[in-house]
């Protein structure tokens, strides 16, 4: 009966890893832009890793008796350093003129450090309109 | 019950290897150079997993702490790399200017 939960619990560790580091990679090869390729490898592939890593700790704590403490010290390690190393490589990429993608309508890091003019929601909804409206003129 | 383990575990072996063909897909197309290093950063993120499988098939816990050394370099480099791209040099050593 133990050993059926346990089975069960490394199945659905690993499986689950499988499939959000498959999500992390199909998202790295098809989003449009460089942040947005952020997200997806910095977010998903974390914790694909999190969740295979403590299936090999349930694993080898079962069937050969070890519990390893470095397996959670490397899982720790990983929630806390990779949401850092993503933010750093995207404020980099802003600093260095990386675009964003076309369809982006609001940037609101761009506006808080050069100071130009306040953009609220209904600006924004008045850019789009008049952007509209360019398009059915020409 | 362990033949079964072993299934699942090639099966995310196999997984693993074609996400990081994917990564190492968009680290050598990527059109700008910090796609490049964070695609790298994602792939030994990838590695750390694909060892931790490694070692549950060959039945040793010798390759454990290679996971926790991947992590350190890995976001060693990627920091790294983040503040090179962005101003050009690594360590600062003039705290006057904070510019």
């Amino acid at each position: 009966m133990i050993e059926i939960i346990i089975v069960s619990l490394i199945t659905i560790f690993l499986i689950g890893g499988a499939f959000f580091t498959a999500v992390a990679a199909i998202g790295v090869i098809r989003l449009p832009d460089t942040y947005t390729r952020i997200h997806a490898a910095s977010k998903s592939s974390t914790l694909g890793v999190g969740m295979t890593l403590i299936g090999v700790f349930i694993y080898f704590a079962y069937y050969q008796a070890e519990i390893e403490t470095q397996l959670i010290l490397a899982i720790i390690f990983i929630f806390i350093s990779a949401p850092v190393g993503a933010h750093m490589i995207a404020r980099s990429a802003f600093h260095s003129d990386v675009e964003p993608y076309k369809l982006t309508i609001l940037n609101e890091l761009k506006r808080d450090e050069t100071g130009s003019e306040i953009e609220t929601e209904e600006h924004v909804r008045l850019k789009i309109e008049r952007s509209k409206d360019k398009e059915l003129d020409d | 019950m362990t033949s079964f383990v072993y299934i699942i575990v090639i099966f995310s072996i196999i997984v693993f290897a074609i996400t990081m063909l994917g990564m190492l897909y968009r680290t050598i197309k990527g059109p700008t150079l910090h796609d490049r290093v964070v695609t790298l950063d994602a792939f030994g993120v990838t590695l750390m997993g694909m060892i931790g499988l490694l070692s549950i098939v060959l039945e040793t816990t010798y390759l454990l702490p290679i996971i926790m050394l991947i992590g350190m370099v890995g976001f060693i480099g990627t920091v790294g790399f983040a503040k090179f791209l962005e101003k050009g040099v690594i360590i600062e050593n003039d705290r006057d200017n904070n510019s």
